[in-house]
């Protein structure tokens, strides 16, 4: 594209093929990306059916069991509000596996997200702490999208407000890159490469009538981080 | 929400809701063992009290604590107030300091409205009570606790039937209150004597009675106000002696209500006088339920203000 000129001409010049250049690897690809993004043509795409999401949330809760080594005291809490769905469906299979009551909870991160004020004030989602609280458990937070991180990180931060876990994972339904800050998913359902510029959107029965996770093309409707 | 809190007519339907519900969550914090947020940190937060106020003042102050915004508290006594200093003057100073938002609670009817349109200072105005004008925060905890004992816990207050006692006259909570409830579609009745009824009742979208016995057996809450004596220039009522057997809340007469009533006041209480004894600390009573929900509401009111982004252009 013309633009990899002007962003690292010295490279460019040397070597057609800007392939193996790191540094500039990334802005050919969002160059590359926005000229699609911006064709409004282009169609949102199914990446996950309802079965693919129903056999990647039954692996996930295998792996938990797995590599837990079946321990009795996780928790799961999810990141409203798909990733309350998700952690509801999760705790079933688990609850399944283990033969065991698997508590489950919600931890809104509202009050702790990083861009409170680039925005007008947002109404609060439900925390539910399962009775008994967090202290000396395992947690594992559960949300739809894994994106910049930042939703983790504020979820980690009112975590620590709530009580003081054993440890903390973290599953994610669809991880999909462009990570801004040093954040890991434990258990991912599906990585699904993408643009910055794209949207992911996770869609669940319970909110949206189906199963489904859909990218699509348009760069500015709301992100599901 | 808008920029600033000064009257509970401001509110919408789905802004009082807004409020509710956001101070519902915000309620649980008080059970953890980390009674912080740091959703306003580096905020600055001015308790500015031109009038006494323990409850309030107090409440302010917590819920902006709790957010993790900076307190300054001012009251009028021991600052240059006393020297005879200006509402301006005073609002100059707290906007040379970079104050976020001013929490006013001031004797003049009025003076959050002056301090919020004037242009003296950037931040938010919340109306912490001014004169006998308007208190939307307490109508806002109060509808708050009704909501909690009478609807479950949500949604609007649509047809609760709510009874307020006393001095309307002087009453700021009335005022505050009966534009809230009815908002949120509950049925307000005032009882007073004529004399401590203002001029224009018949206008509020409440209904009027001289007799407190008759609504009493229908209401499912009962909020008595204090007789105000420090407003009280002239005399009202004959003798305390008579308020009092005619609308005082004694046991008698919270016999007569249904099984699920609750008796409220704003405090302070004048025990014996609007209220009896025994009735304030009746299992009734959610006077003291009314204090805690008040650092709830008006967290969730400093959140609204002033979480988000700045709001740009027009003052209210």
């Amino acid at each position: 594209m013309v633009e990899l000129t002007s962003a690292a001409p010295a490279i460019v010049r040397d070597c057609k093929t800007s392939f193996n250049d790191p540094s500039s690897e990334a802005g050919k690809e969002v160059s590359l990306m926005s000229a699609v993004g911006s064709s409004p043509e282009m169609p949102p795409r199914a990446v996950m059916s309802a079965s693919d999401i129903a056999r990647a949330i039954t692996r996930m809760a295998h792996e938990i069991d797995e590599r837990t080594h079946g321990a009795d005291d996780v928790i799961l809490l999810g990141i409203p509000t798909r990733g309350v769905d998700l952690a509801l469906r999760l705790g079933e299979r688990l609850a399944e596996i283990q033969g065991r009551a698997i508590p489950v909870g919600s931890l809104d991160i509202t009050m702790y997200r990083d861009d409170l004020r680039r925005r007008p004030a947002r109404a609060l989602l439900p925390t539910e702490i399962p009775a008994g609280g967090v202290d000396d458990a395992l947690v594992v937070l559960v949300d739809d999208v894994l994106f910049s991180g930042r939703t983790i990180r504020a979820a980690l931060d009112a975590l620590n407000d709530v009580g003081r876990p054993r440890a903390v994972a973290l599953a994610i339904l669809v991880d999909r890159g462009h990570r801004e800050l040093p954040i890991r998913a434990d258990y991912v359902g599906k990585n699904i490469p993408t643009s910055q510029l794209e949207t992911v959107r996770v869609q669940l029965l319970e909110h949206d009538g189906v199963d489904a996770v859909v990218v699509s093309g348009s760069p500015q409707s709301d992100e599901a981080s | 929400m808008r920029g600033h809190l000064l009257s509970a007519a401001d509110l919408t339907l789905d802004d009082a809701l807004l409020v509710l519900d956001t101070a519902q969550e915000l309620a649980q914090i008080a059970d953890r063992p980390i009674k912080k947020l740091p959703t306003l940190r580096g905020r600055t937060v001015v308790n500015l009290f031109f009038e006494d106020s323990t409850r309030t003042r107090i409440s302010f102050e917590a819920a902006a604590k709790r957010l993790s915004a900076d307190v300054i508290n001012f009251s009028a006594k021991g600052s240059s107030v006393s020297k005879g200093e200006s509402l301006k003057d005073t609002a100059l100073t707290l906007e040379a300091m970079g104050a976020d938002a001013v929490v006013i609670r001031h004797p003049a009817s009025g003076a959050p409205h002056r301090l919020a349109n004037s242009g003296w200072i950037q931040g938010s105005v919340v109306n912490a009570g001014d004169g006998t004008h308007e208190h939307p925060t307490q109508a806002l905890l109060d509808a708050f606790t009704m909501r909690e004992h009478l609807a479950g816990g949500r949604g609007d207050l649509a047809g609760l039937r709510v009874t307020i006692v006393g001095d309307v006259l002087h009453s700021r909570v009335a005022r505050s209150n009966v534009r809230l409830l009815s908002t949120l579609g509950a049925e307000v009745t005032l009882v007073a004597p004529p004399t401590l009824l203002p001029v224009g009742v018949e206008t509020w979208p409440c209904s009027v009675s001289y007799d407190l016995d008759a609504p009493l057996p229908t209401s499912d809450a009962v909020m008595m106000l204090r007789v105000q004596a420090e407003r009280m220039h002239s005399a009202f009522f004959p003798s305390a002696r008579e308020y009092s057997r005619r609308y005082g809340l004694d046991d008698r007469r919270v016999h007569t209500l249904p099984d699920h009533a609750i008796v409220m006041h704003p405090g302070p209480m004048n025990r014996g006088m609007e209220i009896g004894s025994d009735v304030a600390d009746s299992e009734r009573s959610v006077i003291v339920e009314q204090v805690a929900n008040g650092v709830s509401v008006r967290m969730a009111v400093l959140y609204l203000l002033l979480g988000g982004a700045p709001l740009t252009g027009e003052g209210e």
